[in-house]
């Protein structure tokens, strides 16, 4: 994703997609997260993503509460997941 | 990979290094960069990459670019629209000469994928640039040869800035089920038979697919004009949960 995205316009999760996968070896973006703050169960891909190239931070396509945020610095990368009681990766085909 | 496996194949995403064999002029603002990426482990259609560019100095810019071409090609082609005063793209809708190189990772974004496994119908609408993931997703149904019904609606500016024109004419008159609405939103040529305006319901709603038949629904382009379709589609009773929404940035005028 962008480095200047702008952070009142979001794309989506989906654009994330590089670098989610700087942590985890499967993709994410067609994983399936569950809200804290509504329940609401969508996929990361689908989530709204704030952020650029060195962070993101996903909020909930419901109710707009964080469900991921995730930083690189030069000294490693943060991630946080407060706001998601769990997630589930599908079995894809192909 | 067979439909069995548990999760998806845990992968190592590493920068890889494309070689840029051809470049296509597609419009007077886009160009497509043909490349040749050793290692290229294959995509579905709807996936991207990450571009790098690293300067003299060693600063680097990273932008995310959707795959243009079908799993089936030979090469890996992104098309690339030039935002005036970006960072990226004047680089490579301009300079990009053949030989070139730059790195990339990917295939990324399992979630806005289209195969034909995954049936249809099959409807996509997209502005401006927008357009690319959409027809890596219509190159891969040609060339699977398989007739899911398919439709897309298109925006563009002008006439000239219809990306993949010719392309999209003879997918349509392999009359295979594909159905292809132009609509042009700053001006429109002589005897034009097309849309003459912005996406809006009731172009959603008569070149569309009802929502009782489910289509699978993908839409790419400036974020203006991915809200608006995306919501109209489900104030006309589609399932959100059917529709994939891809925004590219700003609205920049298109579409
Ligand atoms: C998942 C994903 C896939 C993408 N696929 C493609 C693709 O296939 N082809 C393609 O051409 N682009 C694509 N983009 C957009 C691309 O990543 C860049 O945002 C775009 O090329 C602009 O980068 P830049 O460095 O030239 O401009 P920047 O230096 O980032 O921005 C310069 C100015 O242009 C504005 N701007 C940024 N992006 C856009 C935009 N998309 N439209 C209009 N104005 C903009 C900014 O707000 C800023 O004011 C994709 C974006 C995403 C998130």
């Amino acid at each position: 994703m962008s480095e200047h995205a702008d952070t009142n316009a979001p794309l989506d999760g989906n654009s994330a997609a590089g670098l989610l996968h700087e942590l985890f070896a499967v993709d994410l973006t067609s994983a399936n997260v569950t809200c804290v703050g509504c329940g609401t169960v969508a996929e990361i891909g689908r989530e709204r993503a704030y952020g650029g190239a060195m962070g993101v931070v996903l909020r909930c396509v419901h109710c707009e509460a964080v469900v991921l945020r995730m930083v690189r610095t030069p000294a490693g990368c943060w991630l946080e997941m407060l706001g998601a009681r769990n997630l589930f990766v599908p079995a894809v085909e192909g | 990979m067979p439909a069995t496996e548990a999760v998806a194949a845990p992968r190592r995403l590493e920068w890889l290094t494309a070689t840029v064999t051809d470049v296509i002029v597609e419009t007077p603002r886009v160009k497509s960069l043909v490349q040749d990426v050793p290692r290229w482990p294959g995509h579905r259609p709807g996936q991207h990459v990450d571009v790098r560019l690293t300067g003299e100095d060693g600063y680097q810019a990273q932008r995310s670019y959707s795959i243009a071409s079908a799993p089936e090609a030979a090469h890996l082609t992104l098309t690339v629209e030039r935002i005036e005063e970006g960072e990226v793209s004047p680089y490579l809708a301009g300079e990009v000469r053949p030989g070139d190189q730059f790195e990339l990772r990917g295939p990324i974004g399992g979630y806005f994928v289209w195969t034909v496994a995954a049936q249809g119908p099959l409807f996509l609408i997209a502005g401006g640039s927008g357009i690319v993931p959409l027809m890596a997703m219509l190159r891969h149904r040609a060339a699977a040869s398989v007739a899911v019904p398919a439709r897309l609606i298109y925006s563009s500016r002008t006439f000239g800035d219809i990306i993949y024109r010719d392309e999209l004419d003879r997918l349509m008159a392999r009359r295979d089920g594909l159905e292809i609405v132009h609509t042009l939103t700053r001006s429109q040529p002589a005897g034009w038979s097309g849309g003459m305006r912005r996406i809006d319901r009731e172009m959603v709603a008569s070149a569309g697919f009802p929502s009782s038949q489910r289509p699978r629904t993908f839409i790419c382009g400036p974020t203006q004009l991915v809200e608006y379709a995306a919501s109209t589609l489900q104030e006309l009773g589609h399932e959100a949960s059917l529709i994939k929404t891809e925004r590219f940035g700003p609205t920049g005028g298109v579409g």
